[in-house]
């Protein structure tokens, strides 16, 4: 496992998507997922709604990274925010 | 068709689960550790941060990569969609010389990739190749190995040939899904050709028509081994596409954390037209039933 | 009736210079195709000489010199060796573990379906220059480095996801009654799978077999970086045709033409479900 050259908050990165994935799968097993249709005019399930959430907040991170380039953690209100937004209406 | 649910197909999948987590989410945690930290060799590793991230950010030498990904990616699909068409429609509909065609057309897709970069290295060449040595005969100054115009015309013209054929192949198998009924139809309305094909083969394409583009598209974002056989990325570095700028990064000057991060960014973008893709076909498969 | 016979003639005999122009067209686009591969097969036919020194449609000199050349030394043939040992090695490992997550995704629903096969497809569309150095890495540190099962492995990348969904589109088409008779009838899963249902989507597996093979034939980057010496496939050892007195064109011509005869003499057994293949199954 040496040479994969783990670091704390990369553990942690890997943890927390782990953790999101085991909870929407335990959520998806006591209720039961069903499928909408919302602005994307796509059906959106939870796991689908997840998955944009988090593909979305990469990219915002990026962005932050790169346009504003410093308080990175501030990014992650952004994230927040379009998290609810993508749960709320996607 | 009606599945039923059944959780003990995860038992069927398990495998395929085991073998693609082994090949591809190892290497994957990898690279996200790698980007974040800097290394001097002997496997000594020291926190970086987003440092490289950012670096990577403001580098010109990946967007000019990623520039000219887009407009060779931009470039072959305006031509290959069109004349895949254009071929398909021409392709005699059933019989011995349809088999004979589709047999000749699939044969370029079935080249290694490095022999279809260096087919095209030789084919173009002053000295030995038949293009050079016509275009040259004819006085037209081409070398691909100086002249920036000549080297990017042929890895155009290189994946023209080389993929144009799939993209035929999918829209003559969408063609011939349209029963003769619609073609009678439209010969007792009296349709002029460009009538039946925008109102009767366009649609009936569209579905084929979408996968191949996307497939086209995600292809040659990550093509690797035919231009880099040809040009080796130049003249300088006016046609390294972004694998070929990665490679060069992660393998010629092992650049462990730019090269990491680069490819975290580079595999985003490639989940984003996954996911894309992904949703159409699903579109299309409910369409259909 | 006798309305569409006449129409049937009247258009024959309306599109008749239509049927010329088809083929013009046709013979255009099969010339463009044709015309690298027959300078390729013209050149590995030339010895170097009159590769060099004169411009020749074909080859005056015939000779078959390039092709004794790679047949007889070891360092080339043995790249054809290695390459088949790692295609073929992965094309058993893509089909056998392939075959019953197709059909789990074909007939039932369970948790995470959905996203497990989007998760596979993101796996074809992965750039392996990504791929390269995490490679490299893993397979140095578990000691499979330069052998036939670590590029073998990698390709599986690319070709179980495509395996997936390939046959998961063939075995769509099979209804389900016939898997609920077998099972009324007293048949095991097992049983059923080998004795009724693999020859059912016969030609499936073998249209996926086709495409495993190809797409790890035709691979060169993964394959390069994962091999020195002992598993090198032939396309790595092409690109150093560079000798002392410069590369030796014809040789490299030959090379190359023996790399698209095995894809060539199976073309004809798929060429129905080409398209299929290259769509994913999807069409």
């Amino acid at each position: 496992m040496d040479w994969m050259a783990w670091t704390w908050p990369t553990a942690i990165f890997f943890a927390v998507i782990a953790t999101l994935l085991i909870t929407f799968t335990v959520l998806a097993i006591k209720f039961p997922e069903t499928p909408r249709t919302g602005i994307l005019r796509i059906e959106t399930t939870r796991g689908d709604r997840l998955f944009i959430t988090l593909l979305g907040s990469a990219f915002i991170n990026l962005a932050w990274l790169g346009i504003v380039g410093a308080h990175q953690p501030y990014a992650l209100i952004v994230c927040l925010a379009y998290a609810v937004t993508v749960f709320r209406w996607v | 068709m009606e599945k039923t649910v059944n959780q003990k197909a995860w038992f069927l999948v398990l495998p395929v689960l085991l073998l693609v987590a082994f090949s591809a989410v190892i290497p994957l945690m990898t690279v996200v550790n790698y980007s974040v930290q800097d290394t001097f060799g002997n496997n000594q590793f020291f926190w970086a941060g987003l440092e490289w991230f950012e670096e990577m950010l403001r580098s010109e030498r990946m967007w000019d990569a990623l520039g000219r990904q887009l407009m060779f990616s931009g470039i072959i699909l305006a031509i290959e969609i069109p004349l895949g068409i254009f071929v398909a429609l021409n392709m005699p509909k059933s019989g011995f010389w349809s088999s004979f065609c589709l047999v000749l057309m699939s044969l370029p897709l079935l080249i290694p990739w490095n022999v279809v970069g260096t087919i095209w290295q030789i084919f173009g060449r002053v000295d030995i190749g038949l293009l050079g040595y016509t275009l040259d005969a004819l006085g037209i100054n081409y070398n691909y190995t100086q002249d920036i115009l000549a080297a990017w015309v042929t890895i155009i013209v290189m994946d023209v040939w080389h993929w144009t054929s799939l993209v035929a192949l999918l829209a003559f198998a969408g063609l011939k899904s349209i029963p003769d009924a619609y073609y009678q139809a439209a010969k007792i309305d009296q349709a002029s050709r460009w009538k039946v094909f925008r109102f009767i083969e366009l649609p009936k394409m569209m579905g084929v028509l979408m996968i191949a583009i996307l497939l086209r598209f995600m292809d040659s974002f990550m093509i690797y081994t035919e231009p880099f056989v040809v040009t080796g990325g130049g003249p300088g570095n006016a046609t390294t596409l972004l694998s070929i700028d990665l490679v060069k990064m992660a393998l010629g000057q092992f650049d462990l954390g730019p090269a990491a991060a680069f490819s975290i960014m580079y595999f985003l973008v490639i989940l984003l037209i996954s996911w894309v893709f992904y949703t159409v076909m699903t579109n299309l498969d409910k369409r259909e039933g | 009736m006798a309305d569409m016979t006449v129409n049937q003639t009247a258009s024959r005999g309306l599109s008749l210079p239509k049927i010329n122009s088809r083929a013009v067209v046709m013979t255009l686009y099969l010339l463009f195709l044709l015309l690298p591969i027959y300078w390729l097969l013209n050149m590995s036919l030339k010895t170097n000489t009159e590769i060099l020194n004169e411009f020749t449609l074909w080859p005056r000199d015939l000779t078959f010199a390039n092709y004794a050349t790679i047949l007889t030394d070891p360092a080339w043939y043995m790249g054809y060796v290695n390459s088949l040992i790692y295609v073929s090695l992965n094309t058993v490992i893509s089909l056998a573990v392939a075959l019953p997550a197709a059909y789990a995704f074909s007939r039932y629903h369970f948790m995470g379906d959905k996203h497990l096969f989007f998760w596979l497809l993101t796996n074809r569309m992965a750039p392996p220059a990504v791929f390269a150095l995490p490679f490299f890495q893993l397979y140095s540190s578990v000691g499979l480095f330069d052998t036939h099962i670590a590029v073998a492995l990698a390709h599986c990348l690319f070709n179980v996801p495509l395996a997936v969904w390939i046959l998961e589109g063939f075995m769509r088409g099979v209804p389900k009654e016939i898997d609920e008779t077998a099972y009324i009838d007293g048949y095991s899963f097992g049983a059923f799978f080998v004795k009724i249902f693999t020859p059912l989507i016969a030609s499936g597996i073998g249209v996926a077999a086709f495409f495993c093979f190809m797409f790890s034939w035709v691979e060169l980057l993964l394959s390069r970086t994962l091999t020195t010496v002992d598993a090198k496939p032939i396309a790595a050892i092409m690109t150093r045709t560079q000798g002392a007195s410069g590369i030796d064109w014809g040789v490299l011509a030959a090379a190359g033409i023996l790399t698209i005869v095995p894809g060539a003499l199976v073309i004809y057994f798929v060429r129905n479900y080409i398209a299929k293949g290259f769509a994913l199954g999807r069409v």
